[in-house]
């Protein structure tokens, strides 16, 4: 399946030293649905994204498995070591299978 | 009008606690199944979440874990678990070494107040557990039943 854009907010540093511990900030646009079953509410299937996976430069640096217990709009915060500047590529999976994707470029002096 | 009997009254919770498939036999599923018959060590993991919320739908949660993060000894994965959330396993994060640090923050969900678990794995099998008692003044789930 293709992926998708979707409205996410990635912070980086500007620019960063090889070998620097980089902190990257994440916030996604998502209602995170989890089917809540409640007498007099319309029962709406789950619907998150349970899956991220982060590359840098094509390499797989950071994943992580969200569930219902994520709260609205994900955020998260990991670190990653700066080696060479290049594309840092955010992929969520949605239930239902969309893939949607986002990138960010780290600049490494 | 009818009015309920005291006895009749003190069995409510009991009956609810008795469902099988309740979120503290999943909980306990859940830890096991991480676990795998290892012990964990209480030590070289801090779990940051405040002690009080007003709101369960997002609750700030940080993980810190000492490790080298060099590729024989790094933490491979980080795991945070809510005891009484109806899905006890909220997050799982797989880190490598290229990570530098292990250290993971996220916003929860939380249905009540109850014990938050952070369990780490590292590369050479051992596993550090954190734990921290939350109130939740209003909980994320709708409980009208």
């Amino acid at each position: 399946m293709q992926p998708v854009p979707i409205t996410a907010r990635i912070t980086l540093p500007p620019s960063a030293q090889r070998g620097e511990v980089v902190t990257v900030r994440v916030l996604v646009r998502h209602p995170m649905e989890r089917a809540v079953d409640a007498p007099g509410l319309t029962p709406v299937p789950r619907k998150i994204l349970h899956t991220l996976r982060v590359t840098y430069s094509g390499e797989e640096v950071f994943r992580m498995a969200l569930s219902p217990g994520i709260a609205a709009n994900p955020y998260l915060e990991f670190t990653t070591i700066a080696t060479d500047t290049g594309d840092l590529v955010f992929t969520w999976e949605e239930d239902g299978g969309t893939i949607y994707r986002r990138e960010a470029r780290l600049v490494v002096t | 009008m009818t009015t309920l009997s005291r006895r009749a009254v003190l069995a409510v919770p009991l009956a609810a606690a008795a469902v099988p498939g309740s979120a503290a036999e999943d909980f306990a599923a859940a830890t096991s199944a991480i676990l795998a018959g290892r012990i964990p060590a209480e030590e070289g993991i801090t779990l940051e979440i405040p002690p009080l919320s007003e709101n369960g739908n997002s609750v700030d949660l940080s993980v810190r874990v000492n490790s080298p993060m060099t590729a024989e000894n790094h933490i491979t994965a980080i795991h945070i678990l809510a005891e009484k959330n109806p899905i006890p396993l909220v997050a799982t994060f797989s880190l490598t070494p290229r990570a530098g640090r292990a250290e993971v923050a996220t916003r929860i969900r939380l249905a009540t107040s109850q014990t938050i678990v952070a369990i780490a794995e590292t590369s050479q099998g051992a596993v550090h557990r954190a734990a921290r008692e939350v109130i939740v003044v209003l909980g994320a789930c709708v409980e009208t039943g």
